[in-house]
Formats: C-alpha cells, sequence, structure tokens
C-alpha cells in the first residue's frame, strides 16, 4: 500500500475544481495550474525512486483487497510516462499563457486541461481494466470540450467526427468488457492474466483481445487513423500539440498494457496482427505526410507514423525491442509536443499553413528555425539525438525477432519523415524572406522558452541516454515478466 | 432469457448502427444514444441474468446470488454516457448554429478555409 500513487490523478483533478471558482481571475487559474503540473511531476519522480528500490508499488482503494477493489499500480512503465506527461503539460501550458487568447482562458480553458491531464495519468495508473474505461472518459470529454472550445467554424466541423468515432469506440471498449467478464468472472488485469493464463488462450479469448486492439487502435491512430489529420490540425496550437504528445500514446499505452501483461499467449496471432496493422500505419502516414503540403497536414500524418513504429517493437516482443518501445515513446511525446509547437509559432507568425506562401523565416528567427532542425533531425532518428537509440532497438527487435519486412518498412517510413519534416525546413526557413519583422502577425517573446525546454530535454536524451537507461531497462522487463505485476498486486 | 435479451440487443445495435449512418445530425446522436442502451443491456446479460437471491448480507440464500458487479458497471457506464450525449447534443446545436447546417454531406470540409 502506497498512498501518494492516487496524488497524480486527484491534485490536477482538485486543482481543477478549484480553479472553476475563480473564472475570471486569469492570473489564479495560471499559477494553480502550473502547480498542479509541477507537483504531479515531483510525484511522479519521487515515485520513481520507490519503483527502483523496493519494486511495483500498488494502491488498493479504500483498503479493499484485489480483486474485490479498484487497484492503482504504478510500475516503471506508468512512471516514466506519468513523468513526461508532466514535463510536456508543463511546457504546452507555459505556451497557452501566450497563445491561447484571453476569451478561452476565461472559458475554463485551464480546468478542462487539468481534468485531461488527470484522466491521462488515470489512465497510465489503473489496475482494472473497468476504471481504465472511465479514466479515458474523463480524458475523451475533457478533450471534445477543449476541441470545440472557441466555436470556430473548423472546431464545430472536426469535433463533430471526433467525438462521434470516439463515442463509437467507447461502446465498443464496454462491449470488449463485457464479454471479459463474462468468459473470465473478473476486471481486474493482474487478476485477469492469471485467469486467462489458467483457461489458456484460446479463440474466444483471442477474439475478445482483437476487440480490444480494435478499440485501443482507434483512440491511438493505428491503422484506423482516418479521423485524426482533421481533429488534430483544428484546435489551436497549444491544444494541438498536447493531443499529438499525448492522447494516442495513451491508447499505445493500453495496447502495451494488453497484450504484455494479459494476452501474451498467442503473439503468433494477436502480436502479428499488431505488426501487419503497424507496418500499414507507418506507410500510410508516411505517404500522407509526404502528400502534403501544409504544415499541420504533415505534422499530424507524423504522429500517424511514429504509432506504427512504437507498436513494431512490440509487434517483435522481444525484450530490446520492447526496450526500443518504451524509449521512443518517451522520445516521441516529446518530438510530437515540440514539432507541433513550432509547427503552431510558424502560423502564428505568418497567419498561413501553406508551405508555398512561407519562405525565409531562419533571417528573422534563427533561433527557432534551428531548433526546427534539431526537432526534424529527432523525428527521424538522426544520432546522436533522442530518436536514434529506440528506433535501433526496435529495428534490431524486429532483425532478431525474424520480421524484416516490419524492420525494413519501419527504416523506409524514417525517411519518408525526414522527407517531409525537411520540406517544412527547406520551405518555412530556408528562400528569400517575404516577410519582414514588423508584417509579422504576433512575437515569439515568451513562447520559445518552452520550445527551448523541450529541445533541451530531446538533446539530453540523446546524448545522456545512458543515465536514465536502467529506468527503461527496468520498465522493459517489468512489461516482459507478467508476474512482477501478478505479484505486486494480488500478493503472496 | 439470455437468447431473448441477446436477440433484443442484436435488435438495439441494428436500429442504432442504421440511424447512425444516416445523414441528419441528430439522428445520429440518437443512434448513439440507442447503441449505448444497448451495451448496458450487454453487460447486464454478459453478467448472467438472475441466479439466485439479492447479493445482501443476512438474506439467507449466501451460496446463490445474483452478480452485483455488472450493475455497478452499468450505472458508471449510463451516467458517462448521459454526459457525452448532453455535450455532444449541446456541440451539434451550436456547429448548427455556426455553420448552418446539419447534414453530414455539407460538414466534409473543403481546403481553402
Amino acid at each position: 500500500m502506497n498512498n501518494i500513487i492516487i496524488l497524480p490523478i486527484i491534485i490536477p483533478l482538485i486543482a481543477g475544481l478549484v480553479m472553476v471558482i475563480f473564472r475570471k481571475n486569469v492570473y489564479a487559474q495560471r499559477s494553480i495550474a502550473l502547480l498542479a503540473i509541477l507537483s504531479t511531476g515531483l510525484v511522479a519522480v519521487l515515485l520513481a525512486g520507490q519503483v527502483k528500490s523496493d519494486g511495483i508499488q500498488v494502491l488498493q482503494a479504500g483498503g479493499w483487497a484485489a480483486p474485490y477493489g479498484i487497484s492503482l499500480v504504478a510500475d516503471m512503465f506508468a512512471i516514466i510516462l506519468l513523468i513526461i506527461t508532466a514535463f510536456v503539460s508543463f511546457c504546452c501550458l507555459f505556451y497557452a499563457f501566450y497563445t491561447i487568447g484571453n476569451i478561452r482562458e476565461k472559458n475554463f480553458f485551464y480546468p478542462l486541461f487539468l481534468f485531461m491531464i488527470s484522466g491521462v495519468n488515470g489512465s497510465f495508473l489503473t489496475g482494472d481494466i473497468f476504471n481504465l474505461f472511465v479514466f479515458f472518459e474523463l480524458m475523451l470529454i475533457s478533450s471534445y470540450a477543449l476541441i470545440t472550445l472557441g466555436g470556430e467554424r473548423k472546431q464545430l466541423r472536426e469535433s463533430i467526427k471526433y467525438i462521434l468515432i470516439n463515442v463509437m469506440s467507447s461502446f465498443f471498449f464496454l462491449v470488449a468488457v463485457a464479454y471479459l467478464y463474462a468468459v473470465t468472472g473478473t476486471l481486474n488485469m493482474a487478476h485477469l492474466s492469471v485467469r486467462v493464463a489458467e483457461a489458456g488462450q484460446g479463440g474466444l479469448m483471442t477474439t475478445i483481445a482483437i476487440l480490444l486492439l480494435m478499440v485501443f487502435s482507434l483512440k491511438a491512430g493505428l491503422v484506423l487513423f482516418q479521423w485524426l489529420p482533421g481533429s488534430y490540425s483544428a484546435p489551436p496550437t497549444a491544444v494541438a500539440a498536447i493531443f499529438a504528445a499525448l492522447l494516442t500514446k495513451v491508447g499505445i499505452y493500453a495496447i502495451f498494457r494488453m497484450f504484455t501483461l494479459i494476452f501474451y499467449h498467442q503473439p503468433e496471432i494477436t502480436h502479428l496482427l499488431i505488426g501487419i496493422m503497424g507496418a500499414a500505419t507507418m506507410l500510410l502516414g508516411a505517404i500522407g505526410a509526404v502528400s502534403k503540403w501544409d504544415i499541420k497536414g504533415i505534422l499530424t500524418y507524423n504522429v500517424v507514423v511514429s504509432v506504427g513504429l512504437i507498436l513494431a517493437g512490440l509487434a517483435a516482443f522481444t525484450t530490446g525491442s520492447i526496450t526500443g518501445s518504451v524509449f521512443y515513446l518517451v522520445h516521441d511525446i516529446n518530438v510530437k509536443a515540440l514539432i507541433f509547437l513550432i509547427g503552431g509559432t510558424v502560423i502564428y507568425l505568418t497567419g498561413t499553413s501553406n508551405l508555398k506562401e512561407i519562405s525565409g523565416l531562419i533571417r528573422t528567427h534563427p533561433f527557432l528555425g534551428w531548433m526546427f532542425f534539431i526537432a526534424a533531425l529527432a523525428l527521424a532518428g538522426i544520432p546522436p539525438l533522442s530518436g536514434f537509440l529506440g528506433k535501433v532497438l526496435i529495428t534490431k527487435g524486429t532483425f532478431d525477432a525474424g520480421e524484416y519486412w516490419l524492420g525494413a518498412i519501419g527504416l523506409i517510413s524514417s525517411l519518408l519523415v525526414l522527407y517531409s519534416v525537411m520540406k517544412i525546413f527547406m520551405n518555412v526557413f530556408w528562400g528569400e524572406t517575404n516577410l519582414s519583422e514588423d508584417m509579422e502577425k504576433g512575437t515569439t517573446r515568451g513562447i520559445i522558452v518552452p520550445i527551448t525546454f523541450l529541445t533541451a530535454v530531446i538533446v539530453f536524451l540523446g546524448l545522456g541516454g545512458e543515465s536514465i537507461s536502467s529506468y527503461i531497462q527496468l520498465a522493459a522487463e517489468g512489461l516482459m515478466d507478467p508476474d512482477l505485476y501478478i505479484k505486486a498486486v494480488l500478493g503472496e | 432469457m439470455e437468447t431473448v435479451m441477446s436477440i433484443i440487443i442484436g435488435f438495439f445495435f441494428a436500429i442504432g448502427t442504421y440511424m447512425i449512418l444516416s445523414k441528419s445530425l441528430l439522428r445520429i446522436i440518437l443512434g448513439t444514444s440507442v447503441i449505448g442502451h444497448a451495451v448496458n443491456l450487454l453487460i447486464l446479460t454478459m453478467g448472467g441474468l438472475k441466479t439466485g437471491g439479492p447479493p445482501l448480507l443476512g438474506l439467507k440464500s449466501t451460496s446463490s446470488f445474483t452478480d452485483g458487479l455488472p450493475q455497478a458497471l452499468i450505472l458508471t457506464a449510463i451516467v458517462i454516457n448521459f454526459a457525452v450525449t448532453g455535450l455532444f447534443l449541446v456541440v451539434a446545436y451550436r456547429s448548427y448554429r455556426v455553420l448552418g447546417t446539419d447534414d453530414m454531406d455539407q460538414l466534409r470540409g473543403n481546403e481553402d478555409e
């Protein structure tokens, strides 16, 4: 029992509720929001130390022993994601201070933001599959409100599709939960794992597993990503960045949890399917990214490509490839937030998203331009930046597992990704300057700070990857050995 | 009894799917609501329909009692479904006011916006 596990969930929740009182006082809201995110980050770092020294930490809510009550489980994988979530949301929040606008700030932007973070943290920490559904909904309902907040034509149009597709996938999640309960009679993930291992993963179980895979694929944007480019280009930059960084990753986290903890008995069906879906996602996403000529289009398709690559690591299913996936997941949350913030800043400065209308920004904004260059290289996985290590481990894992096609598609898609982001760099930052400083529609003062933070972390993860590799290793070993998780939750 | 329930659930799913495939936004939202009910019934059925007494301490039949967990799950699901449907209706109304249409064909969007 460890009570501080609940803190990353309830700190943002309570802070958000308190903020509703100060609706007109924007400064109070800003400071409470920053404080809340900072303290969740600190709690997560504290938990990381405890998990490293004492193993997986568990909280049985209300003192009801598992599997009767709801368990909250903090293993290293969840903790790493909590830390990076706190960091990225801190940066996006900082960015929002300067760009989101007074009207949105006075209409509950910060409470909604914190409720969403609470849902994300809850999804990472919960050890109960129905509770996972509840936290998913907390996250999604806040995101519905965030995507429509402002009420612009494009926002409303895209949000209808976004809400409809997510409502449907939530229903299928419930259907899968109902089937799972009928077959196993439990909803606690550790207990599910025991029951599935005892009864054997027959055809019925595998069908339920694939239904769950479909549900989480919709959320993560694995193959079923057709809703994603439209919805992620509609909201303002700070919101789009946090969506791109976190929301799809929660779906990825759920897929990892399901297929390493519970449904790991038939990798020749489920993990092969994940591999095929990952390969298709990488190819389709890369083609989409190459074909687009506007900044937001290219960036949203890049979100899709990385989902495919991370799940390729799961499909290979070796300790090395899972380590690579965890590392790449951390990198990707960071770099997606960064690249969306820079892309948004370019649109903010020039007032257009069309690559053909922008050129020569490097002359007026050298710092922004070179940080975009670093982010682009990291995205493509050029050493010594943060994308490299993860990509190498995933590719090596797929080769070790004998799935050469998967590794090859991963590498090809990396090349296309590099081309697509370099297209932005060449068009936006290179060339003749056609926009003088006083013609710009905004200023980068202030918003450059969070962008610099994110870039610094990318460089740090690349050069100093060794310093966190013991944590990543621990997370991957925890994922590959379900018994650790089961023992921590069920005792004995 | 389970068979009858299954047929009813299938029927609800069919109606909901039909409504979601229509063009009018209001019918789509009602369709999601119908599917929501179907899912709730599914959870109830999957937990096993009446198999004994109520799950209360102090009642005689401690050996055979109906599982109470699905009902707790459904209660949560109903509340969430209610909130989402309410939000969806508000968004639909707002977008009808702003965009001037509730026809999904005209909500495709175009490049020059």
